[in-house]
């Protein structure tokens, strides 16, 4: 028996090039990874150096100008738009920055949301909700708007929401760049809890060494190359 | 059903702004319903009027009078099956404010001529019983509170006193109901003998005839007839359908129908606007969040589905709830029985409210839809940051 993680993300030569009028910009340039399974990949760079660009050709918001992105057995730039939709719906938790909940839906709604697109009935999509909030410890604070809630509460229904549909990978965008060290770390444990406890592959873009050292790897990107080096 | 929550949301985001939105269309849509039920008012003798009658007055206008032996050269004419003749008698209850349709007719006749005026057979007789008799629609005699066996005195802006008396005095005789519910029910008529007998002038002259037709495919044809054969008299004559007579004489007013018309289109175009620029500013201030959607995997028709069914939401609320207000109040009564002696909001008003509010939410909705399905998830995601 084979216990040896498989490669679950694998991207293959590729490049984004982005149009803005007449001058041509090359964010990503014959850029290589490969994420395993039940890895926690932190990916840091300066700011403009394509790690938002790259989480967007993992996530399927966005399609690379050359080379290939296969997800286990997808490849996710080749899939329509219609396609990639259901994709995201089926394999991929975001984890936004600034947390991106619908100020007028409770926590419950917010987090119900990905389950929508799902077949499940109200029942079911109550316990999975449940399960969700049980996981990042906002049980009491079900029936909240995210007004009524800190930061921290917000990014964790914000982790809750990512995770109630049990994607193959969750992909965390500056997920403690908003918040307080107490938050953050708050944040980055319960991250560190699911990746170890329940094997969920992360990708995390962070400009915080802190954030990163809580990583099982980190990857450095810079004018649209990899390196497994900070740049200095 | 399941999206209902969202799209809720959507509505709550910005309560004021919803509320008034929701508001200016209630309006909007109670303005209607109140213009349909006048537009109908003034032009329920149109859509009443018989397809077999035709009226005949004077070539010249309405207020000169012919005469009352025209009636047996009408009825001669090939084609006519009946005529009967009417006399405005400008009726005044009490206070010129109490004014209605008053009319001396022959009451056999009237009767055969207007099946839509339902009137008990013993009511008729006493009718023709009784020479200062009258028979009132029963709108004007709930107004009044009149019932059968009151003496009622009338004053004519038109035909001063009886010779004899200070004022006309009948007796109600009758209360007639009208056979739909468009049928106008607020006319008093008299006996012509007694009216021809008490009027001191203009004796053996009659306003106009209504005349029934055995063949309505014949109309054209036997108005011709009639008139051909007033020709060069001094008493020439008009003669047209009776829906063209009603709506002549309530043109008189003005051109209600293309009143109404510009009112509710400028109305309408208003809320168009008002609409479609709270749809556009939901969109726009949710952009963030329409990128979020989508890259949860939210698919774009999905999300043109759920903007469009907040434009809907709002705009059918709105609509529905105008219209149904003003159902109610205008079931409650007619507010100005004096100016419109026919006050309710028929069904293809209603309708065409339903219609017009379902046409609004798709209308105000489409291109802030369409613009959140075009959306680019990582657009909408940079924007927001």
């Amino acid at each position: 028996m084979n216990l040896t993680p498989q490669i679950l993300v694998s991207i293959e030569n590729v490049s984004r090039t982005f149009r803005r009028g007449t001058e041509e910009i090359q964010v990503l340039s014959g850029l290589d990874l490969e994420v395993k399974e039940a890895e926690f990949l932190a990916l840091m760079g300066p700011s403009g150096s394509g790690k938002s660009t790259l989480l967007n050709l993992i996530g399927g918001l966005d399609r690379p100008t050359a080379g290939t992105v296969r997800i286990g057995p997808d490849r996710v730039d080749q899939l329509s738009d219609r396609q990639l939709a259901a994709w995201r719906a089926r394999h991929i938790g975001f984890v936004f920055q600034f947390y991106n909940l619908l100020p007028a839906l409770s926590a419950e709604r917010n987090i119900e949301l990905p389950l929508l697109l799902t077949h499940l009935n109200k029942a079911a999509r109550r316990q999975h909700v449940a399960a969700a909030l049980a996981a990042v410890g906002l049980t009491h604070r079900a029936k909240h708007f995210p007004r009524t809630l800190s930061g921290g509460e917000q990014q964790r229904v914000g982790i809750a929401r990512a995770i109630v549909t049990d994607p193959t990978v969750l992909l965390c965008d500056e997920p403690t760049g908003d918040l307080d060290r107490k938050s953050g770390d708050e944040i980055l444990t319960l991250l560190q809890t699911l990746n170890q406890q329940y094997g969920k592959t992360i990708i995390m873009v962070t400009h915080d060494p802190h954030a990163s050292a809580k990583a099982s790897r980190t990857v450095h990107l810079d004018k649209g190359q990899l390196s497994n080096t900070p740049v200095e | 059903m399941k999206f209902l929550p969202l799209v809720l949301a959507g509505l709550k985001r910005r309560k004021l702004r919803t509320t008034l939105t929701f508001l200016s269309i209630f309006i909007a849509f109670m303005l209607f319903a109140f213009l349909g039920a006048i537009k109908e008012a003034f032009l329920a003798g149109v859509s009443m009027a018989g397809q077999d009658r035709l009226v005949t007055r004077h070539k010249v206008s309405l207020i000169q009078t012919l005469p009352q032996s025209h009636t047996a050269r009408i009825k001669a004419v090939e084609g006519v099956a009946a005529a009967c003749h009417f006399t405005w008698f400008g009726g005044i209850y009490q206070d010129p404010k109490n004014f209605f349709a008053t009319m001396p007719t022959e009451p056999e006749e009237f009767l055969d001529m207007f099946p839509e005026f339902i009137l008990d057979e013993t009511e008729k007789q006493a009718w023709l019983a009784t020479r200062t008799g009258a028979i009132v629609g029963r709108t004007t005699a709930d107004r009044f509170k009149w019932k059968i066996g009151d003496r009622i005195p009338l004053q004519s802006p038109i035909w001063g006193q009886p010779a004899g008396q200070t004022q006309w005095e009948f007796e109600i005789v009758g209360i007639f109901e009208g056979a739909k519910k468009g049928t106008d029910t607020s006319g008093f008529y008299f006996r012509y003998d007694y009216f021809e007998e008490a009027r001191q002038e203009q004796k053996g002259q009659v306003g106009w005839f209504t005349i029934r037709i055995a063949n309505p495919d014949k109309a054209a044809e036997i108005a011709a007839k009639i008139d051909g054969e007033f020709a060069n008299s001094a008493y020439e004559t008009k003669t047209e359908p009776e829906g063209a007579f009603a709506a002549a004489f309530a043109q008189q007013v003005g051109d209600i129908a293309t009143i109404v018309m510009a009112v509710v289109g400028a109305v309408f175009f208003t809320i168009l606007l008002v609409a479609g620029n709270t749809m556009a500013q939901s969109v726009r201030e949710r952009t963030e969040e329409l990128g979020v959607l989508k890259a949860m995997g939210f698919t774009n028709p999905l999300v043109l589905r759920l903007v469009m069914l907040e434009s809907c939401f709002i705009a059918i609320g709105g609509g529905f709830g105008g219209l149904g207000a003003a159902w109610l109040i205008i079931a409650a009564g007619n507010p100005v029985p004096t100016v419109l002696p026919v006050f309710y909001l028929p069904a293809n008003s209603l309708i065409l409210g339903a219609l017009l509010a379902v046409a609004l939410g798709v209308i105000a909705g489409a291109l802030p839809a369409w613009q959140a399905m075009r959306l680019r998830i990582s657009d909408a995601l940079r924007r927001g940051a």
